[in-house]
């Protein structure tokens, strides 16, 4: 058993016994776990690419359709609006749920499998924990987010390029509604992370997601319309829309305020999750 | 060292630790012994900091656990059976734990070496068998160079070979001077590698004592000799620490505190006769059983004959 010993000689001052290497937590370190948990699993790989294919295929058949509908009398008086950055971003509805999906695999996935266990008893302090998570599916989801949103955009604006939605990148706004999704989606990965980390269930968070981002905006507008005027905009799926839409008007947000919005119910559900990770049990 | 101070940990109404105080001491294995949801678990989680006491404190080294700098080198633990993603294959598990403590690479390829999961370091976790399972959880508890070890039901699930491995494993550990802190709910296991014992049920302290005492205690060592002269044997064995038992007129004397060579010796030496020398082994099983009659939560419905006599008195 004289593999047991380690005999890497300690780097000093931390009080280790001599002839003990001398080890340590620290937050870089944490964050470097994390960023090798996420890469080792083939998950995170297919829905990532799940995000990534659902943005730029669905802003590219939404780019067609548009091209093809033009003139034609079906096409309804919203649609004809369309500007080839609204188009090319169609698919951000869809991408928003694989990439909130995998947010919530990241954390809750380790309370299904066990893995917290081994997490935590690396990192009893816990919260570095979730920071770490947060930060780097965050930053993982927000490069995918924006890569996809100006491949859509590249791709979809060339198809509607000989029509009036027609927009180049050198368009006011046009760039920054494309980083706006892109940070959009890294806000979504963030909020899929600290909603796993509340709820601890794969299912449960996945289902809180869904409901947050496509049903409560449908039942928002069952509400009386003063109410639902006042309420909306501040919704997280409003808020959120807000930051990548080209035009504003009195009930949206501007991008700003969205980000502003949005930013806020992202902190919220991480408060909510570091407030349950800090109390509980494992 | 691990110390225990009136631990307690209760969920709701259940009392699952109560008023736990311990020490287990660097250099010896020690056993943790109770019959199933005795609390042996929960306190295991509440010394690595997964669950918070209700009261009291345990302390690791001198400190709380989440208190370490480098927490794995302080205590290496494996919990129940299963801790690990599995989609993630067993070298990126133990890399991942690594990373937290800035722990090399060689450090994992060596464990995986000690824990013979060369061969499938690669696989996905999620395929393992359960021996594979606890094997590389026995790796991830030995990342750290950890100063303590402490294992939940270490040899669950393996086969033989690997039940014999373990036990070579932790008389090691505990040669090198680390403290080793083994569960188990079957005192056949325990007894095999264990020095001390701490013995619980239903979340309270049962005992604290050594394998030898346990035993004695619980009326192990006696000698049963038949013998033709039971008045001159007893004047024979006498001596400090000697008791012997016996009725009046009987052939047959009960005798402890000398071996049963020990009193053919001395028979033979006066030429006492003797028709029968046998020890009367009291099984550690069964010494383990009485200590915890009481404290098992889930009695099976047929009744020995011992459980009867015991309602009866």
């Amino acid at each position: 058993m004289s593999t047991l010993t380690q005999t890497t000689s300690a780097t000093g001052d931390t009080g280790a016994a001599p002839g003990r290497p001398a080890y340590r937590v620290t937050g870089r370190r944490v964050l470097a776990s994390e960023w090798a948990k996420l890469w080792s699993l083939r998950s995170t790989w297919i829905t990532l690419g799940l995000g990534l294919l659902f943005l730029v295929v669905f802003g590219v058949i939404a780019a067609y359709r548009y091209q093809s509908m033009i003139g034609s009398p079906r096409m309804d008086k919203d649609f004809a609006r369309s500007t080839a950055l609204s188009l090319s971003l169609f698919g951000a509805n869809f991408a928003q749920l694989a990439l909130g999906v995998l947010g919530v695999l990241v954390t809750a996935g380790e309370y299904s499998t066990g893995m917290i266990r081994s997490t935590m008893a690396a990192v009893p302090r816990r919260l570095p924990v979730l920071w770490s998570k947060a930060a780097v599916y965050g930053l993982v989801a927000l490069v995918v987010g924006t890569a996809g949103a100006f491949v859509a955009f590249l791709v979809g604006g060339r198809i509607v390029s000989d029509t009036s939605a027609a927009l180049t990148l050198g368009h006011a706004g046009v760039v920054r509604g494309l980083f706006g999704a892109g940070l959009y989606l890294g806000l979504v990965g963030v909020i899929g992370t600290a909603l796993g980390a509340l709820l601890r269930s794969v299912a449960g968070g996945i289902s809180v997601l869904v409901a947050v981002f496509m049903l409560v905006p449908g039942l928002a507008s069952l509400l009386p319309s003063s109410w639902h005027d006042a309420i909306t905009p501040y919704l997280p799926s409003s808020a959120g829309q807000a930051m990548y839409a080209l035009t504003h008007d009195a009930t949206t947000l501007s991008p700003g305020a969205g980000l502003l919005v949005f930013l806020g119910w992202t902190a919220l559900v991480l408060a909510g999750a570091a407030y349950r990770l800090r109390r509980g049990d494992v | 060292m691990i110390e225990a101070q009136r631990l307690t940990k209760r969920y709701g109404e259940k009392t699952a630790v109560d008023g736990l105080d311990f020490v287990v001491r660097p250099g010896t294995v020690t056993g943790f012994l109770g019959p199933n949801g005795a609390g042996k678990s929960t306190t295991m989680r509440m010394i690595v900091g997964l669950d918070t006491p209700t009261s009291g404190s345990v302390t690791v080294n001198g400190s709380r656990y989440a208190g370490h700098r480098a927490p794995l080198q302080e205590v290496g633990a494996l919990l129940e059976a299963r801790s690990v993603h599995p989609g993630r294959s067993a070298y990126q598990h133990l890399r991942a734990l690594a990373l937290t403590h800035g722990i090399p690479r060689r450090r994992v390829d060596e464990v995986i070496a000690l824990t013979g999961l060369g061969s499938v370091a690669g696989k996905r976790a999620g395929s393992f068998s359960l021996g594979m399972g606890q094997r590389l959880g026995i790796a991830a508890a030995l990342l750290g160079d950890p100063r303590t070890v402490m294992l939940d039901e270490p040899v669950n699930g393996l086969d033989p070979e690997g039940v014999l491995w373990i036990r070579n494993l932790l008389t090691s550990l505990a040669a090198e001077g680390r403290t080793v802190f083994v569960s188990s709910h079957l005192m056949s296991e325990v007894a095999q590698v264990a020095d001390h014992l701490i013995v619980v049920g239903r979340g309270r302290l049962l005992a604290d004592t050594t394998v030898r005492d346990l035993v004695r205690e619980a009326g192990g060592d006696t000698v049963r000799v038949a013998t033709g002269d039971p008045g001159r044997l007893r004047e024979v064995l006498a001596g400090p620490g000697v008791e012997i038992t016996g009725r009046p007129g009987s052939e047959e004397l009960q005798v402890s505190g000398v071996t049963a060579r020990e009193v053919g010796l001395k028979a033979a030496e006066h030429g006492i006769p003797l028709f029968e020398l046998s020890a009367r082994a009291v099984s550690l099983e069964s010494a383990f059983m009485e200590l915890t009659r009481d404290a098992v939560e889930y009695h099976g419905t047929t009744t020995t004959a011992a459980d009867r006599t015991g309602s009866a008195a």
